[in-house]
């Protein structure tokens, strides 16, 4: 007797070739050595990307936006409905740990060089999906409408329209106007719930194929492989169920604050910061002097950071050009270097 | 030109013009249009006893934010209070008679001079005429 698994599957594969995926499926392979935790990273990424949507939907119901509205209906979802708390502290935990691990899977998978040939597209998606998420986290935090968003977007915002001859255009066209009004905060609505999500998922999408079609990297020269189906994956579903539990924890006992509704009349407030993942970037601004040679700090901090974020993003097409000898070095040297410029940075910053 | 060369030519012209007559409103659609709000030569403040001295309160002057101090001395200041760093909304420090601004630490004296931090010009000033005990600041010409 066909048990009704195999019938169903039998159904299927008629019509649709499930068995040859599953064939594919059952030699998808990982390879074990030392860094092979780190496998577990990206994964972790997808799921909370996952978690966000589930939640972004929820914390949709309430939600409305506009200068009079936002505010008062995120503290309408925290105060009134029924575990509102708990969503929004979810969504907004959730967040930060997601562009956590964007940070320590990109970093492992430079410092295990699995961005050299012909793996430099997989890398190149990565890095747009570093900037998504950053910008998923800027466009979200503005959303509630609050004192320290308005200043956060204020501060950003501004820093854009320091490009030089396109700089007020830009401004305008991201700002919605001159200023950071109800206006913005539509547009970082539709960015945040529409346009985002939309872009994310396609390159996730991309990501993830060209990973299946090149298979992990140094499969052949590691001493073991486990396979995907259904060790790496069990040993996945361990690690989301272990993350969104810390991230339950973390909402409980730490539920995201509101703070004051934004002002356009009042000043910014003392010790005022912006999320951790933007706090290098802000303290690195803030050594700079107005001026260096005539030229505004701005800018040379524009020209600093988006020039290392470029070198970052053309990183398997540099090293690949060094001469033999010094790959390796070099991986080593800027991978490692920049965690700890990273970290001092960001450390000094939330200190200081 | 040949027959295949002239259609090819035909078609990606049209193409590319179908394509920028879908571009250009999409792209001006995205540009607010302008604010035509004239901005006022003056604006009426409060009465003198509304500020104490070393106290400072925050006015919309048309589209920008200006701020209004009185020092410990008694003396008037009214400069814009958008910081001219990354656009912040600076404040009064009493403690050391200053302009602060609290995103990145920029100091500006009374007069609205960049005295320290990253600021790279000065807080525009504004006049502020006591006629009675009714303060208005009024724009510097
Ligand atoms: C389809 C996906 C998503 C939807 C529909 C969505 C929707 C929303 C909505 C409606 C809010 C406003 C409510 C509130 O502020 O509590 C919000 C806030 C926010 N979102 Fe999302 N979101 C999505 C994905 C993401 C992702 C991927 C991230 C970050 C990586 C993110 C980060 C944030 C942050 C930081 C806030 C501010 C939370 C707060 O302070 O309340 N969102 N989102
Ligand atoms: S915005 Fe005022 S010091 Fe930077």
């Amino acid at each position: 007797m066909k048990t009704l698994y195999d019938a169903g599957l039998d159904w299927l594969d008629e019509r649709l070739q499930v068995r040859k995926a599953m064939e594919w499926a059952s030699h998808k392979s990982v390879p074990v050595h030392q860094g092979s935790f780190f496998y577990y990273a990206g994964g972790v990424c997808l799921f909370i990307f996952g978690l966000q949507v589930f939640t972004g939907i929820l914390l949709l119901m309430y939600y409305r936006v506009g200068a009079d509205s936002s505010y008062e209906s995120v503290r309408y979802i925290s105060s009134k409905v029924a575990y509102g708390w708990l969503i929004r502290s979810v969504h907004s935990w959730a967040a930060n740990i997601m562009v956590l691990f964007v940070f320590i899977h990109m970093f492992s998978v430079f410092l295990m060089k699995a961005f050299r040939k012909p793996r430099e597209l997989t890398w190149v998606t990565g890095c747009a999906l570093l900037g998504l998420t950053m910008a998923f986290g800027f466009s979200g935090y503005l959303l509630p409408w609050n004192e320290l968003a308005f200043f956060a977007t204020k501060v950003g915002t501004d820093i854009i329209g320091q490009v030089p001859a396109a700089g007020p255009w830009l401004l305008k066209f991201v700002r919605g106007g001159e200023e950071v009004t109800g206006a913005t905060l539509s547009r970082f609505f539709g960015l945040h719930v529409a346009v985002l999500p939309a872009l994310l998922s396609l390159t996730v999408g991309i990501h993830l194929a060209f990973v299946q079609i090149q298979g992990m990297a140094h499969e052949k020269e590691a001493p073991k492989t486990m396979p995907f189906f259904p060790n790496f994956f069990l040993r996945d579903a361990v690690l989301w169920l272990l993350v969104l539990n810390a991230i339950a924890i973390l909402a409980v006992f730490f539920p995201w604050e509101l703070g004051r509704k934004a002002d356009a009349l009042a000043s910014a407030p003392a010790g005022i910061k912006p999320e951790w993942y933007f706090l290098a970037q802000y303290q690195f601004l803030k050594l700079l002097p107005a001026r260096i040679l005539l030229i505004p700090g701005e800018l040379w901090g524009i020209i600093v950071l988006n020039g290392a974020g470029v070198l970052w993003l053309l990183a398997p097409f540099w090293e690949a050009a060094l001469p033999d000898s010094m790959k390796d070095g070099a991986v080593k040297l800027v991978g490692w270097g920049g965690i700890a410029g990273l970290a001092a940075m960001t450390l000094w910053g939330h200190l200081s | 030109m040949n027959r295949r060369q002239f259609i090819n030519l035909i078609l990606g012209g049209g193409a590319l013009g179908c394509l920028a007559s879908a571009v250009y409103p999409v792209l001006r659609y995205m540009m607010p249009p302008e604010q035509v709000e004239a901005d006022p030569d003056s604006i009426k403040v409060g009465s003198t006893k509304d500020f104490p001295a070393g106290s400072s309160k925050i006015f919309k002057f048309g589209r920008k934010p200006v701020i209004v101090i009185r020092d410990l001395k008694g003396g008037f200041h009214a400069l814009t209070a958008t910081c001219t760093h990354l656009d912040c909304i600076v404040q009064y420090q009493k403690e050391n008679d200053i302009v602060w601004c609290a995103c990145h630490n920029g100091k500006y004296d009374l007069s609205g001079k960049n005295v320290s931090g990253p600021p790279p010009r000065p807080l525009d000033r504004f006049e502020v005429k006591v006629s009675g005990d009714e303060v208005a600041v009024v724009r510097t010409a």
